[in-house]
């Protein structure tokens, strides 16, 4: 039986009738036609799916569509601002943080999270943070110097707008 | 991978769980998701029914009561590992819990859940063994307790009847200047416990007043290593001493092979964490 769910996904209100075993991740991908956030273990351990909900990175592999509705809901297509990257992606860019790019999108959301739990991130701390994401390419070195430099700047911009 | 088919209601209290949970004969209770999701998707399990209980905010708290602390079975482990009251009152179960799974899987997952599914190489499970915790449960006939050590039965099997909701978790406070140590041995962060040894130790001049020791992942269950326990009743707080208790570790247990470790691997690197926890726990 189909369950009526609604939710806001970047900002953008869906409702949506679900079968109840739909995991998140294919309603993301394939009813809202938002696939950049990708599949990639299907088993809850290499974070390429990971998306914010209500700001908690969350793997959408791992949780139903119904148990989303109601929630508020970020993929990487609602990280960019007005065509200006997000901070995070942009560190990414800037310090080479991918080489197939495939696990990108689920660093980034799990970089968001950490980085709002705690803005004063040490390389250990983002190490530790990321134990939920795999990169296959061992790119592990630029993506953390690129989340480094992400929240370096998401802090001074603090400062800034603070003042 | 997609779970099988499957009927769906969402409980708005713990009592309407437990009225759904009667009405279909393989209902489970669904809260984060983390242990019965990734089982459904390799369709290990195939409940026809899911009692969502994931939205039951009441059953997501961290308060003192007295001597206790009670913990709702619903509160998130990411929550737990760094709450102050727990920090306070019973850091081990807090530092146990950010040993779970990654900063993802911790966001959603439960502790209760966590104890709910009785996997004997779950972390929680074991602190709360070494605790000596006590678990209210809800179900048809009322509210019951209980403790830890009778409610963990065999590999995913628990005290819980096909009707019972799990509502809380009870956990004596530590007594200030209790020492512990959690010693998670596992070969990649998001791994569970090849095994795991919690500790928990008070000092009197010198000597052991009280030691709780606990394993994961030694047996069908979370085990409380009496032989350790025994020997270390009155013995003296020395490095000696702690390293002739834990050769008592495998007594009692029944450890698996499997693809991370064969049986005899576990039985020795038990010990070792035992005394790892021990030195670790005193130094504290």
């Amino acid at each position: 039986m189909l369950r009526h769910i609604s939710l806001t996904v970047n900002g953008t209100r869906h409702d949506a009738d679900v079968e109840p075993r739909q995991l998140l991740v294919y309603f993301i991908r394939e009813t809202l036609g938002l696939t950049g956030t990708n599949v990639g273990c299907d088993t809850s351990t290499c974070g390429a799916c990971t998306v914010l909900i209500d700001g908690r990175s969350v793997k959408s592999c791992t949780m139903l569509a119904v148990q989303a509705d109601g929630r508020d809901i970020t993929t990487i297509e609602g990280m960019a601002r007005n065509g200006d990257l997000h901070p995070i992606q942009r560190a990414f860019h800037e310090n080479h943080g991918l080489q197939c790019g495939y696990c990108t999108p689920g660093m980034i959301m799990a970089a968001a999270s950490l980085i709002e739990e705690n803005p004063q991130l040490s390389e250990e701390s983002v190490r530790m943070g990321l134990e939920g994401n795999l990169c296959r390419c061992t790119g592990y070195q630029n993506i953390v110097k690129a989340i480094l430099a992400a929240a370096e700047e998401i802090r001074s911009s603090a400062r800034v707008s603070s003042r | 991978m997609i779970p099988a088919a499957f009927e769906y209601e969402r409980a708005e209290s713990v009592d309407q769980a437990v009225q759904l949970l009667g009405e279909h004969e393989d209902a489970k209770l669904l809260a984060g998701g983390h242990s019965l999701l990734p089982l459904m998707r390799l369709r290990l399990a195939r409940p026809s029914l899911l009692v969502d209980i994931d939205r039951l905010s009441d059953l997501e708290y961290v308060r003192e009561a007295g001597d206790t602390i009670e913990i709702g079975a619903l509160a998130r482990m990411s929550d737990l590992a760094t709450d102050q009251t727990l920090w306070k009152h019973c850091p081990l179960l807090a530092h146990v819990c950010g040993e779970v799974g990654d900063p993802q899987v911790r966001h959603r997952a439960t502790i209760g859940g966590s104890v709910a599914h009785g996997d004997p190489a779950s972390d929680p499970p074991t602190a709360l063994l070494t605790l000596d915790a006590v678990l209210v449960v809800r179900g048809p006939s009322g509210e019951r307790t209980v403790p830890a050590k009778s409610f963990f039965t065999s590999v995913f099997e628990t005290d819980l009847g096909p009707q019972d909701v799990l509502t809380a978790v009870r956990v004596p406070k530590l007594a200030s200047g209790t020492g512990w140590s959690y010693q998670k041995f596992h070969r990649r962060a998001i791994d569970w416990a090849i095994v795991g040894v919690a500790a928990v130790v008070e000092r009197d001049d010198g000597h052991l007043k009280r030691a709780a020791v606990g394993l994961t992942n030694m047996g069908s269950t979370p085990l409380r290593a009496s032989g350790v326990e025994s020997a270390l009743a009155g013995a003296e707080a020395a490095p000696q001493a702690l390293a002739a208790a834990a050769e008592h570790a495998p007594e009692g247990t029944a450890p698996v092979s499997d693809t991370n470790a064969s049986a005899e691997y576990r039985t020795e690197l038990s010990k070792i964490l035992v005394r790892r926890a021990l030195e670790e726990a005193l130094a504290r």
